[in-house]
């Protein structure tokens, strides 16, 4: 099987073409790129006035199956993804039941095969059910196919746990992704503690429960010479000590999500509970932070957090309401419009956040780069296409999105992953 | 006077200067009411006013079902929260349900702050916030407000000191955004760990010292002192808190100016945020706010379902001796 791309200005992390060029993939890999090519095939797209990207990968997801199949689906969440632009995503452990053990990380890598339209990397749990209280077998996870592990929606609060996780994750090979949340000091807050929730009367989540975690692992990194991944930083003190631990030289990466570059507490005035998020929205201080901390590099990488609820869910008192909005078919157009055109991020900067940076901080030597011999996944995006978010036309199964009626510059043209085309805009 | 627009009662911050003085204006006519031998007028005869309180409350409610029943609505109490809930039916369900029997007006009261909000969005009856959460108590500040006014000719001007958990509170958000709008100065005074982060936002000065909050102050308005606070740890005890934010006799004579205006939302803890004397004594309005609570409500139900609705024709076969007519139309007297 073969599929030839033609035209296609090329965007790697450290360079943008200048020349048309077109790209062969065969049996799944890029086999040849050059000027011009002849050889006949069944499938080719012309690129001509659109950019083409290594594949996009998206390194923290909610899938919700196994358990809560009502939210979302391996399937309906790969939909969202190519949709999305996205050729690899990695799913949280936060199911029912947990992703800590083998045969789940198994089970979820076979239906996302079956489904076949994107790369489903499970993220395994750090400790046993997200207890906080013993580690997984992480070699075993390993074997089945985990890059990473994380008790995402939590952190793991124990610190000695978190120790002694960060010592055996570094032998056995995996990335360590931290939710930072002191649950101590969020205790209970719906949104982020500022002058909004005080005239809101609504509990507030405050700063300094990311913050104190985020410094206590940035200094297990360094005792211990491990890694570690902050999730979704949404604070400027975050960005603040991510850079300086980085200075320093310890293994410390960070990502960011698109809501917390372009939204701030705002948003919940209206207690509309499709913006209450965990971490919440913050300030507009914050917002900038965040965008500085993606252009200067603190911040390795953008992911969605997708994390899809049903509406039933969402529509109950701001206080219950889950937290979390989806994001996978958004975070392309609202990268584009917030970051790329308005210059904070160059194009070759965004493939660095979205797809070159996630494949080397969890090891996907054959993705990231669009070059030949790697990996046929591609993702081809029309820069100046205008669109609107429209609820109707979501993908994902859940529909908890406060972007819904905004209008975008940028969209997915076409996803391509192992060099079968999963999405193209008809 | 203007013209009233809303059909519902969120919060003052939705309210206008003249919004707010037009309710206090109403109120006082009906305050006349309630001091009758028949205390009741026929200005929302035909109309159903249920109130639904997810939250105990006794002296709110009771307000709210009298004020109705003095202006002939028909009324009906649901309290919500332990029977729907646990059947796990939502509140915009159970909303919807009471809504479908024909209510005009909702009042609702909730733990959780926005829940009048979202009832707004989507329900078709008037809604009167009784309390949501930590944000907003409208009824109850715009109740403080007609009693100040009433006892002392205004609010511009007028120095006003909130004690207590301000954290928590509602009424002090409350009476924050509406003294402020009305001109008032507002200091609010409490413990540190239970004052909002950045609550000087909201023009008020911040005081941890009891002393130096009510020395200026023409009112004080005292919070009740919830006991879970201690448990959940913002406070040391109770004792040190009735020691440095009580307000007994000794400390409101050497400290506060004469004639001073001592009131409480209620329900009070006696002993704690102030002591009985205080409560009882010749400054307290407390039990005038109480009185006065029936009459903003009577005013705010009046004017949210009166004045929407569109004029009957006018029978002149009518008896009522009052300044009210079926149709609706109140002749309030302005100075």
């Amino acid at each position: 099987m073969s599929l030839l791309i033609k035209n296609a200005i090329i965007v790697n992390a450290d360079k943008m073409h200048k020349e048309p060029q077109d790209i062969w993939i065969e049996k799944g890999v890029i086999t040849k790129i050059a000027p011009s090519i002849k050889n006949g095939t069944d499938k080719m797209i012309d690129a001509k006035g659109k950019l083409v990207m290594p594949g996009l990968i998206d390194i923290h997801v909610h899938l919700r199956q196994p358990g809560r199949e009502d939210k979302e689906t391996i399937e309906t969440g790969s939909k969202a993804a190519v949709k999305g632009g996205f050729t690899t995503i990695m799913c949280m452990p936060n199911t029912n039941p947990v992703i800590d053990n083998g045969m789940i990380v198994e089970s979820i890598i076979k239906e996302a095969k079956r489904v076949g339209l994107c790369h489903v990397i499970p993220i395994g749990s750090i400790t046993r059910g997200q207890k906080d209280e013993e580690l997984v077998d992480m070699f075993e996870m390993k074997e089945a196919g985990c890059l990473a592990l994380s008790d995402d929606g939590r952190s793991v609060v124990n610190s000695q746990l978190m120790r002694f996780a960060m010592q055996y994750a570094k032998m056995a090979g995996l990335l360590l992704i931290q939710h930072c949340e002191d649950p101590l000091l969020s205790s209970g807050g719906v949104m982020n503690e500022s002058a909004v929730s005080t005239k809101l009367g609504l509990k507030g989540h405050a700063g300094i429960a990311e913050t104190v975690i985020i410094a206590r692992d940035i200094e297990l990194a360094r005792y211990l010479n491990a890694s570690v991944h902050i999730a979704h930083m949404s604070l400027r003190r975050s960005v603040d000590l991510v850079r300086r631990a980085k200075a320093e030289g310890i293994r410390v990466t960070a990502e960011a999500c698109p809501h917390h570059f372009t939204l701030t507490d705002e948003a919940v005035s209206s207690f509309d509970t499709a913006a209450k998020v965990n971490p919440p929205l913050r300030t507009q201080d914050d917002v900038e932070a965040i965008k500085e901390g993606l252009k200067d590099g603190t911040i390795d990488c953008i992911v969605t957090d997708h994390a899809p609820h049903t509406e039933e869910d969402k529509e109950v008192e701001f206080d219950h309401a889950p937290f979390g909005m989806i994001g996978l078919e958004t975070s392309v157009g609202l990268t584009i419009s917030e970051l790329v055109h308005k210059k904070v991020l160059s194009w070759p900067q965004m493939v660095e956040r979205m797809s070159a940076r996630p494949a080397e901080i969890v090891g996907l030597t054959n993705k990231g780069r669009l070059a030949e011999g790697l990996d046929g996944d591609i993702t081809i995006i029309d820069p100046e296409k205008e669109w609107i978010f429209k609820r109707e036309e979501i993908a994902s199964k859940s529909k908890n999105s406060p972007f819904i009626g905004r209008k975008m510059k940028g969209m997915v043209e076409a996803t391509i992953v192992g060099g079968k085309i999963s999405y193209q805009v008809q | 006077m203007g013209e009233w627009r809303h059909r519902h009662l969120l919060g003052l911050e939705d309210l206008s200067r003249e919004d707010i003085m037009m309710i206090l204006e109403t109120a006082k006519s009906f305050k006349q009411v309630s001091a009758r031998e028949v205390k009741k007028v026929p200005a929302l005869r035909g109309k159903t006013v249920a109130t639904f309180f997810f939250e105990p409350s006794t002296r709110t409610r009771t307000s709210f079902e009298l004020a109705a029943k003095r202006l002939s609505a028909d009324t009906l109490n649901i309290t919500g929260s332990p029977s729907s809930l646990s059947k796990g039916e939502t509140v915009l369900d159970t909303v919807k349900n009471i809504e479908a029997m024909s209510v005009d007006l909702i009042v609702v009261r909730h733990a959780s702050a926005g829940v009048p909000h979202m009832l707004a969005q989507k329900a078709k009856s008037s809604i009167i916030n009784a309390g949501d959460g930590c944000r907003s108590h409208p009824t109850q500040a715009l109740l403080d407000m007609f009693t100040i006014h009433e006892r002392l000719g205004r609010i511009e001007g007028l120095n006003v000191t909130i004690v207590g958990d301000i954290l928590h509170s509602r009424v002090a958000r409350s009476n924050i955004i509406g003294l402020t709008k009305m001109g008032a100065k507002v200091t609010v005074c409490g413990p540190s760990t239970l004052m909002p982060i950045d609550i000087e936002k909201m023009n008020t000065k911040v005081s941890y010292n009891l002393k130096e909050a009510i020395q200026d102050a023409d009112v004080i308005i005292l919070l009740r002192l919830q006991m879970e606070r201690q448990k959940d740890k913002y406070l040391p005890s109770l004792r040190e808190y009735a020691r440095k934010f009580g307000l007994n006799k000794t400390k409101l004579e050497k400290y506060a100016k004469k004639n001073v205006l001592i009131m409480h939302p209620g329900p009070t803890n006696r002993g704690i945020e102030l002591s009985a004397e205080v409560a009882d004594g010749e400054y307290s309005v407390i039990l005038d706010q109480v009185t006065n609570g029936v009459a903003v409500r009577m005013a705010v139900l009046y004017l949210l379902l009166g004045a929407k609705s569109k004029p009957a024709p006018r029978k002149s076969t009518k008896k009522e001796n009052t300044s009210m007519t079926n149709q609706g139309t109140i002749n309030v007297t302005t100075h």
